[in-house]
């Protein structure tokens, strides 16, 4: 492979491990610093690649129409995608949160991932909502007129850093922040947050729609990076478990931990692409399964071994104390 | 209507043999097992395995039951993938939840071991057999018998209801006479209180994983028979079995029985207005009602 080949190959890693970042950074505001066990991160991948495409994307017309359904297409530019589908994926973060936050933590993942399959369902099923099965195409890539298609990537991948990085900062802010060490404090002892006159689940109910609005911006830049979205993409392997075990592997509750999760594990997903190319002719077909068996058993060795991930949380009173 | 409610009956034997072991488990080993449907998935292969190639080898007839479409061979198959199993069960329990209990790691820990076996197991099924469906018996009519009312159930499908039922009073019979299945009431009712008058956690546990494994896979094989085997079959009685389980209350294994029943009806009955893909759906959206009214179940206290 020539050079520019490479490179444009490690570009679309980084595009791809960049996304899957901010995903962990939604992710590690409910679990790393409050403890919410949602384990339906495709839901919310689906609705926020899904809402984004249809406020970019204009109403299909003419012969179109008849072909391609979708409820809304607005033709808005790049960035009131992503607004929208962070404030979609907060409403229905909202709605989920009412009947469980106030609950176990183990409600909470039965039902988030109650909701990611039948979010699947409904935009699989519902031909008006967003063309069934067949998904919908042609999103549009902001800044596209700047380069040549065979290098915007470059541009995108500079988008994504950018979102990455303005996300990265929020969060931090607000971590650090008394609403921050009250989530940490509900981490640690629910019971003593709601005795020291903390509303246990209205804190819960922030963070929850706070994580799932990021997780509707990783959505977004999904829907435009790849330009195609369909329910089969959102599936509880690509959309849930990997992002699960990327944060563990970086460390829950250090958000450099989050993003470095997402690029080890996304580069170890990718690697082992090379890897399943030695298997025999007869079991190529099948070379997907071994990749996740080995993601699988990854996030195993972490959670017995390592759970801390590669680097732990931080700690925030100070350095020398244990 | 009453065509669908049988069948719903007949789809809720199923999930309800799923849904006892795991209110068994969340209860006695104290974490929601999100394995539970790969379980399911595991028995219906290994039986497959069993009737398919290991049977016919040892040289064991082929003779179908009357108008069953299964015989001597399926009525083999069907304990020893139970066994399997419950064997799997106990295997990842001291492989890995035994582990991460010494290290005191929280329910939510073990709850996500549990989601990573789930996949560590339906990958491997994956590998070994594909993701095709496949049946017990390919290519074999199954025709329906005439009941009156114009109903129409095919004798499987009545073998499916009396085996479930079977295994429920076998397992009400455990738990009632034998010292081990009084040792499980105890631990179920206080782990505490049944720790310090010398019950032997572990021992309990082990027993624990190795039933509702058991269960789980006469589940999918009975699911097998009835419809057929595909990997991702357990992870679709996933939500059912939850539902069922929080229905009848966490632990409570008649509660569950019935919790399956009242699941399965419900999606049966939702094909009549529905389509059949939303049946998953209808399992979540009752879970949640019964989140919202009544959270501890159906048979819970206050």
């Amino acid at each position: 492979m020539e050079f520019s080949g490479i490179s444009a190959y490690v570009v679309s890693l980084a595009i791809m491990a960049g996304i899957y970042a901010i995903f962990c950074l939604g992710l590690n505001i409910q679990w790393g610093y409050t403890g919410l066990f949602n384990i339906g991160i495709a839901g919310f991948f689906c609705i926020g690649a899904y809402t984004s495409a249809m406020i970019t994307t204009p109403m299909p017309k003419g012969i179109y129409a008849q072909y391609v359904h979708q409820i809304f297409g607005l033709n808005l530019p790049f960035v009131f995608g992503l607004l929208g589908a962070a404030i979609v994926c907060g409403i229905v973060a909202f709605l989920i949160g009412i009947p469980t936050l106030r609950l176990g933590e183990d409600y909470l993942a039965i039902a988030t991932l109650g909701i990611a399959e039948t979010i699947r369902l409904i935009f699989n099923n519902e031909q008006w909502l967003a063309n069934g099965p067949r998904g919908l195409m042609d999103m549009p890539q902001p800044l596209h007129q700047l380069v040549s298609p065979q290098n915007y990537n470059y541009i995108y991948l500079v988008i994504t850093l950018v979102v990455m990085a303005v996300i990265y900062f929020a969060i931090e802010k607000a971590i650090r922040s008394p609403w921050g060490r009250i989530l940490r404090a509900i981490r640690e002892d629910e019971g003593s947050a709601a005795m020291s006159g903390k509303d246990v689940f209205h804190f819960k109910m922030q963070s929850f729609v706070f994580g799932c609005m990021v997780m509707g911006i990783g959505g977004a830049l999904y829907a435009h990076y790849t330009k195609a979205i369909s329910p089969s993409v959102f599936t509880p392997l690509y959309g849930t478990f990997i992002i699960w075990v990327m944060l563990m592997a970086g460390g829950s509750g250090n958000n450099k931990g989050a993003i470095l999760g997402a690029y080890v594990i996304w580069g170890i997903w990718v690697g082992t692409k090379f890897l399943t190319d030695f298997l025999p002719y007869t079991l190529q077909s099948r070379a997907p399964y071994f990749r996740f068996l080995i993601i699988g058993i990854i996030l195993e060795i972490i959670l017995i071994y390592r759970p801390q991930g590669l680097i732990g949380e931080e700690k925030s009173v100070s350095k020398l104390m244990d | 209507m009453i065509e669908l409610i049988i069948y719903g009956i007949i789809l809720g034997s199923i999930i309800a043999l799923g849904a006892i072991g795991l209110t068994m488990v969340y209860k006695i080993v104290g974490f929601a097992n999100f394995a539970h449907g790969e379980f399911m998935t595991l028995g219906a292969y290994i039986a497959l395995v069993i009737v398919s190639a290991v049977l016919p080898w040892i040289g064991i007839p082929d003779t179908r039951f009357g108008p069953l479409s299964f015989g001597w061979r399926m009525m083999i198959a069907f304990p020893v993938a139970m066994l399997c199993v419950g064997f799997v069960a106990i295997f990842f329990d001291k492989l890995l939840y035994k582990k991460l209990r010494k290290k005191k790691s929280g329910p939510v820990i073990l709850a996500m071991s549990s989601l990573g076996t789930s996949f560590i197991i339906r990958m491997t099924i994956l590998i070994i057999w594909g993701s095709d469906y496949i049946f017990y018996r390919p290519g074999l009519m199954r025709p329906a018998l005439d009941l009156p009312l114009g109903i129409k159930v095919r004798p499987d499908e009545i073998f499916i209801f009396f085996a479930a039922i079977f295994l429920v009073i076998l397992l009400h019979l455990f738990l009632k006479r034998t010292k081990m299945g009084k040792a499980m009431r105890a631990t179920s009712d206080n782990p505490d209180l049944a720790l310090v008058t010398g019950i032997d956690t572990e021992r309990i546990i082990s027993w624990t994983w190795a039933i509702g494994g058991g269960l789980a896979a006469a589940g999918g094989i009975l699911y097998g028979i009835d419809v057929q085997l595909h990997p991702g079959m357990g992870w679709n009685f996933l939500i059912p079995i939850f539902a069922a389980t929080i229905l009848g209350s966490i632990g409570n294994i008649y509660g569950a029985l019935i919790g399956g029943f009242v699941i399965g009806v419900a999606q049966q009955v939702s094909t009549a207005f529905l389509d059949p893909t939303y049946k998953l759906a209808v399992a979540f959206m009752i879970m949640i009602v019964i989140l919202l009214v009544r959270p501890q179940g159906i048979f819970g206290k206050e």
